[in-house]
């Protein structure tokens, strides 16, 4: 069965997107959620920030950033659903809404990456 | 009614009960290493919230520096900074947990066969956390 063969992939997805989260977010979160608009720190000037985001290399780092914590994000959670709440009779809509979603987040980022 | 086959078979009109007890909902509860297995589940949540933040902040970047400057002050409507605090604390929780535990899931053996000890594993992911929380702070702050 296909399901089957993609499980690998998904796991390599999930602990991919663990390692880029666990690496970038928490620096990213406290700077941009936190800190910019409690005005502990002066924000990035745009033209200072469009320049970060024309490098080549900021883009890859993002757009893989946030495509394999979303999947991270859709494999947890499906099983935290599966074994917390043990919610198994849902298990079609939640891998829909689960890998549906990381799908259209990832389109979705690399489109206005891609755009800049 | 005997089977040919299998004259000795016997058969019940019921199928046995197991033995099974019934798990709460809210087993995650009794025990403290559950609840914190739990919340390091749930920290994949704030995860995606913040993927969908950054999108949003992507999407401003987009337009111009009038859309920034709007992003900016919706984020700091309560709502908004008060999901960001949260998620700020879930996901130094996932960076914690997920880097204590890499030594455990990857086993690496040094060229001459010995195996690396899981600490030095461990402190080369929080010196790779910090060098990349230097360079984001440089990025976008620095000089």
């Amino acid at each position: 069965m296909a399901k089957r063969e993609l499980e690998p992939l998904l796991w390599l997805l999930f602990s991919a997107g663990g390692v880029l989260s666990a690496l970038l977010m928490p620096s990213l979160i406290v700077l941009f959620g936190v800190a910019i608009p409690l005005q502990w720190v002066h924000h990035t000037p745009y033209t200072r920030l469009l320049a970060v985001l024309h490098n080549p290399l900021t883009r890859v780092a993002l757009f893989a950033l946030c495509m394999l914590s979303l999947f991270h994000w859709a494999h947890r959670f499906r099983y935290t659903l599966y074994d917390g709440l043990q919610i198994k009779h849902l298990n079609e809509l939640i891998n829909t809404f689960c890998y549906g979603g990381a799908i259209a987040g990832s389109l979705a980022a690399g489109y206005w990456l891609s755009r800049l | 009614m005997i089977d040919p086959l299998r004259p000795h078979a016997v058969y019940h009109d019921y199928h046995p009960r197991w033995l099974r007890r019934r798990v709460s909902t809210y087993w995650w509860l009794e025990r403290w290493p559950y609840v914190k297995f739990i919340l390091r589940e749930i920290s994949s949540v704030f995860v995606a919230w913040f993927v969908l933040y950054l999108i949003l902040l992507l999407r401003a970047m987009n337009r111009n520096a009038v859309a920034y400057q709007e992003f900016l002050d919706w984020s700091t409507r309560p709502w908004v900074l008060l999901l960001n605090v949260i998620s700020a604390f879930f996901i130094v929780f996932h960076s914690i947990t997920w880097l204590n535990l890499a030594p455990k899931a990857m086993v690496v053996h040094a060229p001459g066969g010995r195996r690396v000890p899981p600490t030095v594993i461990a402190l080369s992911n929080y010196a790779a956390l910090v060098v990349a929380s230097v360079l984001v702070a440089w990025l976008l702050l620095g000089g």
